[in-house]
């Protein structure tokens, strides 16, 4: 029998998310800030009415739904759930009045873009757009790659018991420290001190590369929140082709793999441990399967003939695939040379790379790496089993950490996550091809949205149709929480509707 | 198969020598969708000065947009010296005209679809762009500031 939530249910979910859009409000101060310096004042007024809105909405939640309880497993899930989408409408507000989106959908589009890590956007003549507007794109990215409810809680909230629901409906299912909460701040310490790097990084080579100063490290700050957390915006509507640079290449390659490592990795290698690197399923699944399928890529582009020099085959090929595989979504070509100039077989291996991802308690989305090298794992055992006496016992272990045995109740979430996965790209094509897309087109950009990654085909347009547009939209959101969460939000609305007293 | 396609990239080349010849600029969408047959062609193409000039030596990288795709143009530092206004939120940038060459994947710039420059001409300087505060928002401003006074103040009050 399922039961009808009670109002109590309600208040607990709507005081939780009351914190949310507070920090949200709070987080728009940055980017007002910069309007104000630069003296951007329309920008400037824009940010002052969405972080008014934030408040109107943030204080009045908060005061209806005060409540001290704790939260139980489906309110945790439900906040997450329910986070990311009121996120999505309070971060278009700034954005959407800024005039460079088509419709409130549009922009709408964009913010869970950014909060997934995806980097599709609608964006029109994004070359114009203010500095305070293009850093709110960027900080979206930076505050969805940690986590929107975490970041609020890890900030906002001394430390509760309901935290490690909503660390675990975000996604991530490993704790880097025994407190989930410290687990958040050293997430956060790793990305703060990256970011520093990254940005004097990119900085240094912006002004190398015969950019002003305050543009170099302007666009440094934004290209590596983009690439470390493996969203994928840049402030040019080239991407990275805008640069002209190898050194702009190289850099940002480093800092997209740097994102696509667990963050566990991050802080054994940090704690010293760097043999880790090497022993771990995720590293060595993620190195074999870049290698794979930039086999696939480099043989496909090698057959179209679009690159004649092996060198430009290698730096555009390899890009492109990293960028797919670790599910940031630069490009260092036009949107539309995947149709014309790449062939079939070199767009498979970069849907294969998408649809992969990178290592689990990581920002990027997909099927990951850890669940790529279970599934090989429980194969390799299948295998052996058939091959070896029947009497044998056949044991399987993997390095993830420490050494763990393969059971069967490692393996189960782990194909079931992936098969959901599988149908989530597949569903994504299916309706895409039932708005006129090719197969191999709307299965690319399905697989971009749904893994999270951003790169496209050329599809993802302000002029795509609007079930097109809201169908990418419930992939981003469905794709970057996995599912567990989403899922628990319809079925608290089938209580609401079946469900009795 | 392959008659079908002689017949499209002749097209194509005929196009391009046309747009070239009268003076006529091709978009950026033709630019990516025909590279194949423009690659190592002269080309004539038209837009806006967008970003920066990014000096490398004795050459320099503009970005060109048509409004449609921005393109790399690879110009003498002496040529780059005429662009004056580049576009960002505050300017509208210098419209240029562009001769050049088209590279499809360029040998030198790491494989990317690029133009080297042989010439460039301004056809518009470009200039300041208004993009002031307008009274609309302003009176949201205000207005949404009186509702989050009350809202605060409703509920300092319920609080005691």
């Amino acid at each position: 029998m399922i039961l009808k939530p009670n109002l109590e249910d309600v208040k607990i979910i709507g005081f939780y998310l009351s914190k949310v859009i507070l920090a949200l409000g709070a987080a728009m101060a940055l980017p007002m800030a910069l309007s104000l310096i630069l003296r951007e004042f329309s920008p400037l007024a824009d940010f002052a009415i969405g972080i008014e809105i934030s408040l109107i909405i943030g204080l009045a939640m908060r005061r209806i739904c005060q409540t001290d309880k704790d939260l139980r497993w489906m309110h945790g899930m439900i906040v997450v759930s329910l986070s990311w989408v009121v996120a999505m409408l309070i971060a278009a507000v700034p954005l959407y009045l800024s005039g460079y989106w088509k419709s409130f959908l549009d922009t709408c589009f964009d913010t869970m873009s950014g909060f997934a890590t995806t980097g599709l956007t609608l964006v029109q003549d994004l070359d114009h757009m203010s500095y305070g507007h293009n850093l709110w794109r960027h900080l979206i990215m930076f505050i969805g790659g940690q986590g929107i409810v975490i970041v609020a809680l890890s900030f906002f909230v001394k430390g509760f018991s309901g935290a490690f629901k909503m660390y675990v409906g975000e996604a991530r299912d490993e704790r880097i420290l025994p407190n989930v909460i410290q687990s958040s701040r050293f997430i956060w310490l790793v990305s703060l001190v990256f970011l520093v790097l990254g940005t004097i990084a990119l900085g240094v080579t912006g002004m190398l590369n015969g950019m002003l100063p305050f543009n170099a490290f302007f666009h440094g700050a934004c290209i590596f929140m983009a690439a470390f957390d493996t969203g994928g915006f840049a402030p040019q509507s080239q991407s990275i082709l805008y640069y002209h640079s190898m050194a702009y290449e190289v850099i940002t390659v480093m800092i997209m793999i740097l994102g696509a490592i667990n963050f566990r990795l991050h802080y054994h290698i940090w704690t010293g441990n760097r043999k880790e690197l090497v022993k771990n399923i995720e590293s060595r699944a993620l190195f074999a399967s870049v290698l794979i399928t930039f086999l696939i890529v480099a043989a496909g582009l090698s057959e179209s003939g679009v690159y004649p020099h092996a060198s430009t085959l290698f730096r555009k090929g390899f890009y492109q695939l990293i960028s797919g595989h670790t599910g940031t979504g630069f490009q260092t070509i036009y949107a539309q040379q995947f149709l014309v100039d790449w062939n079939d077989l070199a767009l498979v291996g970069v849907i294969i790379a998408m649809a992969l991802g990178g290592a689990a308690c990581s920002t990027t989305g997909a099927i990951k790496m850890i669940r790529l090298g279970i599934i090989s794992k429980a194969f390799m055992q299948d295998v052996k089993r058939i091959l070896l006496p029947e009497r044998a016992m056949v044991e399987e272990k993997f390095h993830h950490i420490k050494e763990v045995f393969l059971e069967d109740k490692l393996v189960r979430p782990a194909l079931i996550i992936t098969l959901a996965y599988i149908i989530l790209y597949g569903a994504g094509s299916l309706i895409g091809m039932f708005y006129g897309y090719p197969f191999l087109n709307a299965l690319f950009e399905s697989t971009s949205a749904a893994a999270n990654v951003g790169l496209s085909c050329g599809i993802t347009a302000p002029a795509m149709p609007a079930g097109l547009k809201i169908t990418y939209i419930v992939q981003m959101w469905a794709g970057r929480l996995e599912f567990m969460s989403v899922l628990t939000l319809l079925g608290f609305f089938v209580a609401v509707i079946k469900g009795k007293r | 198969m392959m008659r079908c396609a002689g017949v499209i990239i002749g097209a194509a080349c005929l196009l391009a020598i046309k747009a070239v010849c009268f003076g006529q600029s091709i978009t950026s969408s033709e630019i990516i969708s025909q590279a194949k047959a423009l690659d190592g062609k002269d080309v004539a193409y038209n837009g806006e000065v967008i970003g920066e000039v990014m000096q490398r030596g004795s050459h320099a990288w503009i970005n060109v947009s048509d409004g449609a795709n921005a393109i790399g143009v690879w110009l003498p530092v002496d040529l780059a010296k005429q662009v004056s206004v580049k576009g960002d939120f505050k300017h509208t940038g210098d419209m240029v005209e562009v001769l050049g060459v088209l590279n499809r994947a360029c040998p030198e710039h790491g494989g990317d679809l690029d133009i080297h420059a042989e010439s460039l001409r301004i056809i518009r300087q470009g200039e300041i762009t208004r993009c002031g505060l307008t009274k609309d928002k302003k009176d949201w401003v205000i207005k949404l500031l009186g509702v989050l006074a009350i809202i605060w103040i409703l509920s300092l009050l319920k609080t005691r």
